[in-house]
């Protein structure tokens, strides 16, 4: 049977046959964009910068990354969680935790942080196996709830005796890198780990993780025709998260060094929200934008003598602005604006330079 | 070939399908029947979707249904879906490619893009491979969506009304391409279809639905021709 008469469809175009996929326009953008804020973050801002900024700096980076775990979560599978900052403050305790009580390298501290987070976390996740959108987000934060309540009266580990290891009158901080003691070497640390973050992200949103994840934000059934397993794939995405929000964590108990459960409050885990989705959540660089919204607005408000309430309101205008406007968040708006503003500034130049009723005359 | 037997589905009190036998031959059978008579329901049993009160699905001499759905893909089975499914957020390629990934012995992202590449060329989709699904028009899309169906290796092949919305000039070459389909990749093709033109161009042999349950089977033009095949349709749409 089959090939009854007509002779297949048009042949192949030479141009699909050329090997692997090149890097597209907006690739290399994206690369120059990295070189550039490494660049300035490892090289040019701490030499600059007084201690306050780089430490505001600091929690921008770990915060990026914290941002980073919601984005993927929602950009990529569709997941919403109300409970990352309790996942943050769950790797900064084990940390802490692991810090104080072994001796192992910073590197190992910090991974294994991350491993133990990402169990932790994943249970977190477990609801989204079965419940989507605002329910999950209500367990995820009830779950968040139940977090801080538990680490109001456990503390944090301090180098007090006992698995809690907190002591009320200890002093000591939690440990950093013995090549990352000062506040700018720590700077530079903190965003080299996160770039290896981001990279780990890329990774995973580039492979097989990233496209069963793009089919099963668009379509269960689809995804599920193509052979994803949706529960395992679903699990993963928490895992990752969780796993990238330990290291968060315990780069800031590093960088705080002394940590107290009420810089956790569950609320928070809202304003990761609004920030995350003002970044936009279908671009990774969102969730840089996410971070600096998170640590260094509320600094750049206080340097000006501004109330810290304006936050919130600009906050919420900020989410109406997404939710109307620009889904994509600024991550998308920011370089459709530089490109019209680019091609305003053409326009303005070329009109400059010739008469201004040229190709009237043609209509 | 593939052997349905009482096949029965429920939904509170529809009964979307009511006892169905039927046999599909190897090559491209027909599956046509009027609006609501069940044909999709039958695609989503196969995919695992649903689940049948009673029946049995034999593919190849395999049980069909005690696979878990997502495990039928790597059995081979695909499907294409009513509503046009393909991944906007993906490229061209990737959405192709990523029929593999799930698919043991695929072997690695190179030999995979260059299967889905092979398939994208097969259903004659011209753009670069590295656009974005959610940039193309919708024939490209219906086309990306034929490609994933038959990338790889696949067994069975369901293709749920295809040509929905196409114009006719797009639906002859959608046409070209699924009359090749068992010859180019060895897999059974199903197609659902209200397009009579096209069901009689690439199906030998058709089977009818009509609220569940099967009215006819046979040659494809026999069946159009049938009595009560064209009664079932009257009123909703005459077969060509
Ligand atoms: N999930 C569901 N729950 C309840 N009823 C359903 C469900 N899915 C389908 N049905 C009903 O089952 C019947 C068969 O639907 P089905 O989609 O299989 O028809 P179809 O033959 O594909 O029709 P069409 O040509 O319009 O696509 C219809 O009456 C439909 O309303
Ligand atoms: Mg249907």
């Amino acid at each position: 049977m089959g090939a009854v008469g007509t002779t297949p469809a048009p042949a192949a175009p030479s141009k699909l046959r050329s090997g692997g996929r090149r890097l597209q326009p907006n690739e290399i953008r994206g690369l120059i964009a990295i070189a550039i804020l490494l660049v300035v973050s490892l090289a040019i801002l701490p030499a600059i910068l007084s201690v306050y900024w780089v430490t505001v700096l600091t929690a921008v980076a770990y915060i990026s990354v914290t941002a980073l775990g919601l984005n993927l979560l929602m950009g990529r599978v569709g997941l919403v969680s109300l409970g990352q900052i309790a996942v943050l403050a769950m790797g900064a305790w084990i940390f802490s935790k692991l810090s104080f009580s072994t001796s192992l390298p910073y590197p190992i501290v910090l991974v294994l942080t991350g491993l133990i987070t990402m169990i932790l976390g994943t249970l977190v996740g477990l609801p989204a196996l079965r419940l989507s959108g605002l329910y999950l987000a209500l367990i995820t934060l009830m779950l968040a709830g139940a977090i801080t309540i538990a680490l109001r009266t456990m503390q944090f580990p301090n180098g007090g005796p006992g698995f809690l290891g907190n002591d009320p009158n200890s002093s000591a901080a939690v440990r950093r890198p013995a090549i990352a003691m000062s506040d700018p070497a720590f700077f530079r640390y903190t965003v080299i780990v996160c770039l290896v973050m981001f990279l780990i992200a890329l990774w995973h949103v580039r492979g097989k993780p990233g496209h069963a994840w793009a089919a099963i934000r668009q379509s269960e059934p689809a995804a599920l025709a193509a052979g994803v397993n949706i529960t395992l794939y679903k699990l993963w995405a928490f895992a990752l998260a969780s796993f990238m929000t330990g290291v968060a964590g315990g780069l800031m108990a590093s960088d705080v060094g002394r940590l107290y459960a009420i810089s956790f409050p569950t609320d928070k885990s809202i304003v990761l929200l609004a920030v995350v989705l003002m970044g936009g959540i279908y671009s990774l660089w969102g969730a840089v934008i996410a971070g600096a919204f998170y640590s260094l607005l509320p600094a750049l408000l206080d340097d000006w003598g501004l109330p810290a309430d304006l936050l919130t309101i600009l906050f919420g205008v900020g989410i109406i602005q997404v939710l109307l406007t620009a889904p994509g968040g600024l991550a998308q708006q920011f370089p459709r604006d530089m490109r019209n503003l680019g091609r305003l500034i053409m326009r303005l130049a070329r009109r400059g330079s010739s008469p201004p009723d040229d190709g009237r005359a043609a209509a | 070939m593939m052997e349905i037997e009482g096949l029965t589905v429920r939904f509170g009190g529809v009964v979307p399908l009511d006892g169905v036998t039927v046999r599909f031959e190897a090559g491209t059978c027909g599956l046509i029947g009027p609006n609501g008579a069940g044909k999709t329901t039958f695609f989503n049993v196969l995919s695992g979707f649903v689940a049948p009160v009673a029946g049995s699905v034999k593919a190849f001499g395999e049980d069909l249904l005690a696979l878990a759905h997502f495990r039928r893909a790597r059995w081979g089975l695909r499907r294409t879906f009513q509503t046009e499914q393909a991944i906007e957020e993906l490229s061209v390629v990737d959405n192709v490619a990523m029929m593999l990934e799930h698919v043991p012995g695929s072997g690695n992202a190179a030999a995979r893009r260059e299967a889905a590449i092979e398939a994208i060329e097969f259903v004659g989709i011209d753009v670069d491979p590295d656009t974005k699904v959610g940039t193309l028009p919708a024939r490209d899309r219906r086309l990306v969506e034929v490609a994933r169906a038959v990338v790889g290796k696949p067994r069975l092949v369901l293709l749920d009304e295809p040509a929905a919305g196409l114009p006719d000039e797009e639906t002859e070459h959608l046409g070209q391409v699924i009359r090749r389909i068992p010859e180019a990749t060895g897999a059974q093709v199903i197609l659902v279809e209200h397009d009579m033109t096209l069901v009689g161009a690439c199906c030998e042999t058709t089977a009818v639905l009509d609220f569940g349950k099967l009215i006819a089977s046979g040659p494809t033009d026999e069946v159009l021709r049938d009595e009560q095949v064209i009664k079932a349709y009257l009123g909703t749409e005459e077969p060509a």
